[in-house]
Parts: structure tokens; sequence; C-alpha cells
């Protein structure tokens, strides 16, 4: 017999407008037990107005082994970030 | 209006928030798991902040100077009017399950009826309760279901508390401390309209759980009275030993 109940992932939207962001995760027997503890674990001070859970194998990672070719190939490449234009003055919030 | 039986009957609804929130509050951080263990407390910590509220009016209704605190902790143990089902002992989760759900159907009935009290304040209590209520109904529900509808072994230890809470439960109903110039006045409600309903919402979640629901026809009563089981006491010894060991302490 499995000891524990399966691993969810647990993703919180704060308030409208904002994109549901990953909180942390916890275990449950089902989707509807997941939500449910995902409300009394992560949003009993407020923290949220949605609630996302996602059984953890569902969830395809990469790599960290592949960190190398993945990732780091961007370090060098700073022209990817629109930095480089002159903005007039009156723009105050770019 | 008599402030007396004004008084009696908020102690009479949150009595039983402060006790079983004390038993729940037993819970934390012995919980079967890090989120059921949570749900039982935040639960538990809903109901002592609605008690919060009821003791507060109380003491203003009283108008002796006393605080929420006197009522909650300085009292003898026939003072206290919860009745007999939230005082029960966690013996293991399912308890702690079945009490909750037989407890949070009942209350949901009240307070859905205590938000249309002439009394403002109770009635305000009432709205800000019901949504918390709601959720810890759905929450023990689920978890009867869950339970009842599980294993071999859960559902034998399921259908054991139904039968082992279920003589406490018609006592929810009964009328003790409730004064009749207070329904008539439209402040307080009038419980047994609320018993058909009850047993129709519970045997309906009981079947759905696949328990069976007790044909027993005798039920205890006491605890609105101030005769409380054998497991009171002890509860009551937790709640009031540090304002009993050192008198008026803050922290």
């Amino acid at each position: 017999m499995k000891k524990n109940w399966p691993l969810w992932e647990v993703f919180v939207r704060s308030k409208n407008g904002l994109e549901h962001r990953h909180f942390g995760s916890l275990r449950a027997a089902d989707a509807e037990m997941a939500l449910e503890n995902a409300r009394d674990v992560y949003t009993r001070r407020m923290e949220g107005i949605s609630i996302w859970v996602v059984e953890s194998k569902d969830i395809t990672a990469s790599n960290p082994e592949n960190n190398g070719e993945l990732f780091e190939p961007a370090q060098d490449k700073v022209y990817r970030h629109p930095t480089f234009y002159e903005l007039p003055d009156e723009l105050k919030h770019m | 209006m008599n402030k007396e039986s004004l008084y009696d009957y908020i102690l009479t609804i949150a009595d039983n928030c402060l006790i079983l929130g004390q038993r729940l509050g037993e819970l934390c951080g012995h919980g079967p798991s890090l989120e059921t263990d949570i749900a039982g407390t935040n639960i538990s910590l809903d109901l002592i902040g609605q008690t919060r509220s009821f003791y507060q009016y109380a003491a203003d209704i009283e108008g002796k100077g006393k605080t929420e605190d006197d009522i909650a902790f300085l009292r003898l143990e026939k003072d206290y009017k919860n009745c007999l089902l939230v005082e029960q002992p966690n013996d293991h989760f399912g308890y702690v399950i079945g009490r909750q759900y037989l407890w949070d159907t009942f209350y949901l009935l009240f307070l859905n009826e205590l938000q249309n009290s002439s009394d403002e304040t109770l009635s305000a209590i009432a709205k800000k309760g019901i949504k918390e209520v709601s959720y810890h109904r759905r929450f023990s529900g689920d978890w009867v279901k869950r339970l009842g509808d599980g294993s071999e072994e859960s559902h034998l230890k399921m259908q054991e508390v139904v039968n082992g809470l279920w003589p406490y439960v018609d006592e929810l109903f009964d009328m003790t401390g409730v004064s009749k110039e207070l329904i008539k006045q439209g402040i307080a409600v009038d419980l047994s309209k609320l018993r058909e309903t009850y047993f129709k919402q519970v045997s309906a979640l009981l079947e759905e759980a696949t328990l069976e629901v007790p044909e027993r026809k005798y039920f205890v009563y006491g605890g609105k009275k101030g005769v409380h089981s054998e497991y009171f006491g002890y509860l009551l010894s937790d709640l009031q030993y540090m304002q009993r060991t050192y008198p008026n302490m803050t922290w």
C-alpha cells in the first residue's frame, strides 16, 4: 500500500488581472481534496481569489542536467531585452 | 426586551462555538496530515472568532463591565450551555469529522434563520458566520462521504461514529434557554422549525456516503441545562487553566 496521497502543485491568483502563480505543493487523495487543502493551507491569510491544482506527476519539467544547453546560450544576448531605446523624459512608467 | 433572557440566549449559541473550537484546537499539531491539521485549526479559529463576537455582545448586554474573556474562562461547568454533541472527544479522525458534520449542518440552518433576527447585532454576526460555516459543512460533509464510501475499514469506523454520535443530535433542537418571548419578538430562532430539514439533509448525505441512518428514537439531552458529559470537566480544566492559575494574566 502506498503510504502517502499523491502530490499536487498549487497555483494561486492573488487578485484579478494577475496570473496564477506557483505557491507550493501538498498531498491530497484527489483533485477536490487538493482544492480544499490548498484553500486551507495557502489562502487562509487572504492570499488568493482563485486556485488551480495539478497533480505533480502531470507536470513535465526540464532536466537540470540540460541547463547548459537550454539556458546558458541566452546569457550573452542582452540585445533581446528592449533596453537600448532612448525614451523621452515624459514617459515615466516604462 | 428582557436583558437576562437575551444574555442567556446568546450563551446557548456561543458556548457551542467555544467548546467545539476548543475541541478542534486540541488537534493543532496532531492532525492526521499537515493539510487536515491546518483545516481543523482554521475551523477552530473561525468558531472562536464567532464566539468572541457573541460574548462581546453578551458582555455589553449584561452591562456589568465584564469582558468576553470573563465569560469564556471564568464560569463553572454547569454555567456552560453548549449541547452535548460538541463536547464529545476526538477519539479518532472519524469522530472529529462526524461531530463536525452533524454540528455544521445544524449551525448553517440556524445561522440562515438568525440572519433575519430583529436584533441587529445577532443578525450581523450570523451573516458573517454563514460564509465560514458553509465552508465548514462542505469540508466535513466531503470527508464523511470519503470515509463512509472509502475502504471497508473506514466505512465501518464511520458508521460507528454516526451511531455513536446520533443520540446527541436531537438536543440541537431542544429549546432550553430560548425564551418564548424572544421568539415572539423575532430575536431568537424557533429551533423546532429546523428539525425536519436537518434530518432530511443529514440522511441524504449519509446515504450518499453509503452509511445507514440510525433508527434510534431516543436521544440524550442535558448540555443546554448545564448537565454535561464526563468529558466536559477535562476540557474545561484545559480551557481555563491559565486564567485560574494566573488570574488576570494577559499576553
